[in-house]
C-alpha cells in the first residue's frame, strides 16, 4: 500500500537526517539531564519521596524536552520549501505525519533510555523490576506526546511567536499523558510493584484517538 | 536528453481568483496554454506570477475557478502532475544530491528509481557531485538539482518561477539549452521571467499579468517583445 | 434587529429574575451561609461555558468541512464567550471554596478540566490572532478540534488519577442532593445565563460578519475602480 511505502521512505529520510547531525538528540538528552538534576536540587527528595515524586518529575522533564525537540519538526521543512515538494510527491499527506511521528517517538524513546540509568542513580529509584512494563509505558507515553506534538508542530510552524506557541498549545493537551504515565510509573517503582492496567489501557486509547484525529484532519494542517 | 515518455498536455486556467484576506492576488485569470508550447509569464513583482504558477503546480488552492490539464491521459495519473521549480530548491540541504533524487523518485513511484536518479544527475551535470550534500552547492548547482527534482517523474508540463535568477551566463546558457531540448521532446513549459534574455527567446507564447489580471497575450496579437518589456522604456 | 432587542430584553429580564431568586427565593443554606448563593451563578455559568464549548466544536467541524467563513466566525465568537464563562467559573469557584472549606483550589476532575479548557480557549484565540497567512482559520479550527477532543479525556484521566491518590473529600458535586427549594433559583439562573451567552455570541458573530461584508465590498470596489493598480508589493504578495 502506497501509504506505508511512502511512510517508510520518509521515515528513513527523517532518521538519516537526524543521525547525520545528531543535534536534536544530544541537546534533548542534555536538557532532560539538567532538568532532572535541577529538580532534585530544588526538592532534595528522600528515597521514599523519590519513589513517589520521581516519576512525576521524570515525565515532566520528558514533556519539557519534547516540546523543545518538536519545534524544528515542521520548521525545517520551511527553509527550502521542502514541505511543498513533499506534498506534491506523496499521494496521501498522512504519510508525512506518520513518518515524522514515528521518528519523533523513536528519538524520544532513545533519549529516555539513555537517561534512565542517570535517573535511577540520582533518585535512588529501582527501575529494573518490571522493566518490560516500564518500557511499555515509556513507549505509549512517548507515542502520545509525539502524535500530539507532531500535529501541533505543523500548526505552530505557520504562526508568529511559534517558540512560545508550541509549548502553550502542547502542554495542556498532554495533561492526560503526564498524569496517567506518572501514576502508572509510580506503581511500577513501589516496593511491591503493581501494574496499573487501567492506566496503560488509557494511554493506548489516548494514542488511538489522537492518531485517528490526525488521520482525519491532518491534511488541513498542511495546506497553503 | 532522453526522450520523455509523455502525452502532450496543455494547461488551462478558467476564472482563477485568489484572495488573501481583503486583497485579490489573482482576478478572473482565464487563458490556455496548448500542449507543447513554451510560454512565458511576464509582469512586475507583485503582479501574481508566482501565485498563478503555484496554483498551476497545485501547491496552492485557488479561491475560485478551475485548473485543468487538457490532453493528459487518465492512466498516467503520476505524469499529469506538473513539475515545479520554485524560488527555493525544494530539496534537503542535509542530504546528498543522489539521496534527494532517490527520495523523490521513490515517493512518486518512478520505475527503477536508482537508474532514473543517476540518469538525471548525468543530464544536469551533477553526477560527479552526487555524493555531496546539497548544502555545499553553488547557486547554479542548486538550480540544477531543483530542475532534476522537478523532472524526476517525467512530467508533461514543467513550471518554472524565475529560473534564471542568480545564474551566471554559463548557467543561463545551460538552462536555455535544457529547456529547448525538453520542449522539443514534447514537454509543455511555462515560466515566469523578467525582461528579455537567452531564455525568453525560446518562447512561443507570452502572457503578461498586472495586479493579478491578464493584460496582454501573444495569442491576441501583442508581440513577445512588448509583453516582456512593457513599461520599461 | 428587533429579534435581538427582544432576546436582549428577555435575557436581561431573566437575569433579574434569577438574581432575585438566588437572593430571596432560595433558602439560606444551613452550613455555608450567604456565600453559598454564589453557587447558582457559578453552576449556571459553567453550563453556559459547556454549551458554548459544544457550539465552538461543532462550528469548527463545519468550517473544516464546508470552508464557509461564517462557521469560522461562529467558532471564534463562541470561543470568546466561552472564555469569559470559564474565567467566571474559575474565579467564583475559589471565592466560594475558601470561606467554606478553607482551601482556594483543589485538583479535582471538574476544576482541572475547567482550567485546561480555559487554556485551550486561550490558545485557540491566540492562534487565530498570531497566525500568518491565508490558512490561519483552517489551522486554528483543526487545533480547536484536537483541543476539544482532549477535554473529555482530561476529565476522565483526572478522575482515574484521583482514585489512585486519596484526596480530602470536597463534598459531593454541586448537583447532588439539592434541596428542592433551591431548584427554582438554580433553574432560573441556568436559563438566564444560557440566554445571555447565546445573545452575546449572536452579537459578536453579527459584528464579525458585518466586518467581513465591509471588507468584501471594499475589495470589490477596488477592483471596479482601479483595475490596474497594484498595492500587492507592499503586502509582500509575489
Amino acid at each position: 500500500m502506497s501509504l506505508f511505502s511512502n511512510t517508510a521512505v520518509l521515515l528513513s529520510k527523517e532518521l538519516r537526517t537526524e543521525f547525520r547531525s545528531r543535534e536534536l538528540l544530544t541537546t534533548t538528552v542534555v536538557f532532560i539531564l539538567v532538568v532532572l538534576i535541577l529538580f532534585s536540587f530544588a526538592i532534595s527528595p528522600t528515597t521514599e519521596e523519590s519513589r513517589e515524586f520521581g516519576p512525576g518529575l521524570l515525565w515532566l522533564a520528558i514533556l519539557f524536552a519534547a516540546s523543545l525537540m518538536l519545534q524544528p519538526c515542521f520548521l525545517r521543512e520551511q527553509t527550502n520549501d521542502t514541505l511543498s515538494s513533499l506534498r506534491l510527491a506523496v499521494s496521501d499527506p498522512f504519510s508525512i505525519f506518520l513518518a515524522k511521528l514515528i521518528a519523533n517517538t523513536l528519538f524520544l524513546l532513545l533519549t529516555e533510555l539513555i537517561m534512565l540509568p542517570f535517573f535511577a542513580i540520582f533518585y535512588n529509584v529501582p527501575v529494573l523490576p518490571e522493566f518490560h512494563w516500564l518500557l511499555l509505558v515509556l513507549l505509549l507515553g512517548s507515542l502520545g506526546i509525539s502524535i500530539a506534538g507532531t500535529a501541533l508542530s505543523a500548526i505552530s510552524a505557520q504562526a508568529r511567536m511559534r517558540e512560545l506557541l508550541l509549548p502553550l498549545l502542547l502542554l495542556p493537551l498532554l495533561t492526560p499523558v503526564l498524569v496517567v504515565s506518572a501514576t502508572v510509573t509510580v506503581g511500577l517503582f513501589e516496593r511491591e510493584p503493581i501494574v496499573k492496567g487501567k492506566g496503560i489501557a488509557f494511554l493506548a486509547v489516548f494514542d488511538v484517538v489522537f492518531l485517528t484525529a490526525l488521520w482525519l484532519f491532518g491534511e488541513y494542517l498542511l495546506e497553503e | 536528453m532522453a526522450p520523455i515518455k509523455l502525452s502532450p498536455t496543455g494547461l488551462r486556467f478558467e476564472g482563477i481568483d485568489k484572495r488573501y484576506g481583503g486583497l485579490f492576488a489573482l482576478r478572473r485569470v482565464t487563458f490556455e496554454i496548448s500542449a507543447g508550447e513554451c510560454a512565458v509569464l511576464a509582469g512586475r513583482n507583485g503582479s501574481g506570477k508566482t501565485t498563478l504558477l503555484r496554483i498551476a503546480g497545485q501547491i496552492v488552492r485557488p479561491t475560485a475557478g478551475k485548473l485543468s490539464f487538457p490532453g493528459s491521459s487518465a492512466d498516467s495519473a503520476g505524469d499529469s502532475r506538473p513539475g515545479y521549480v520554485g524560488h527555493s530548491t525544494m530539496v534537503y540541504d542535509e542530504l546528498t544530491a543522489e539521496e534527494n533524487l532517490l527520495l523523490f523518485a521513490r515517493l512518486q513511484k518512478v520505475e527503477s528509481p536508482t537508474a532514473r536518479a543517476e540518469d538525471l544527475l548525468r543530464e544536469v551535470g551533477l553526477y560527479e557531485r552526487r555524493a555531496s550534500l546539497v548544502r555545499t552547492f553553488s547557486r547554479g548547482m542548486r538550480q540544477r538539482i531543483a530542475i532534476a527534482r522537478a523532472l524526476i517523474h517525467r512530467p508533461s508540463v514543467l513550471l518554472l518561477d524565475e529560473p534564471a535568477t542568480g545564474l551566471d551566463p554559463l548557467g543561463i546558457t545551460w538552462l536555455a539549452n535544457s529547456l529547448r531540448e525538453l520542449n522539443r521532446a514534447g514537454c509543455t513549459i511555462v515560466m515566469s521571467l523578467h525582461g528579455e534574455s537567452e531564455i525568453s527567446s525560446l518562447a512561443t507564447r507570452a502572457v503578461r499579468l498586472d495586479a493579478g489580471s491578464v493584460i496582454a497575450d501573444t495569442k491576441t496579437g501583442a508581440s513577445l517583445h512588448d509583453i516582456l518589456t512593457f513599461g520599461a522604456a | 434587529m428587533t429579534k435581538r432587542i427582544i432576546l436582549g430584553a428577555v435575557a436581561i429580564l431573566l437575569v433579574i429574575v434569577a438574581a432575585y431568586a438566588s437572593f430571596f427565593i432560595a433558602p439560606q443554606e444551613r452550613t455555608m451561609g450567604l456565600i453559598q448563593r454564589i453557587f447558582y451563578f457559578h453552576a449556571a455559568t459553567a453550563w453556559a461555558g459547556e454549551m458554548t464549548f459544544f457550539v465552538c466544536f461543532l462550528a469548527n467541524l463545519l468550517y473544516v468541512w464546508k470552508r464557509q467563513p461564517k462557521y469560522d466566525w461562529l467558532g471564534v465568537s463562541s470561543a470568546e464567550v466561552g472564555l469569559a464563562c470559564i474565567t467566571v467559573v474559575l474565579i467564583t469557584g475559589p471565592i466560594w471554596a475558601h470561606p467554606v472549606w478553607g482551601i482556594w483550589w483543589t485538583w479535582d476532575a471538574r476544576l482541572t478540566t475547567a482550567l485546561i479548557l480555559f487554556l485551550i480557549y486561550v490558545s485557540y484565540l491566540m492562534l487565530r490572532r498570531f497566525g500568518e497567512g491565508d490558512q490561519t482559520p483552517t489551522i486554528a479550527a483543526a487545533f480547536a478540534i484536537f483541543g476539544f477532543i482532549d477535554v473529555p479525556i482530561v476529565y476522565m484521566s483526572i478522575r482515574w488519577w484521583r482514585t489512585q491518590h486519596p484526596q480530602p473529600v470536597i463534598g459531593g458535586g454541586p448537583n447532588s442532593g439539592l434541596d428542592p427549594h433551591m431548584r427554582p433559583a438554580l433553574y432560573t439562573n441556568l436559563l438566564a445565563f444560557m440566554c445571555l451567552a447565546a445573545l452575546v455570541v449572536w452579537f459578536r458573530y453579527s459584528v464579525a460578519m458585518a466586518e467581513r461584508r465591509a471588507e468584501d465590498e471594499a475589495a470589490q470596489r477596488a477592483l471596479a475602480e482601479n483595475p490596474l493598480s497594484g498595492k500587492l508589493e507592499s503586502q509582500g504578495v509575489r
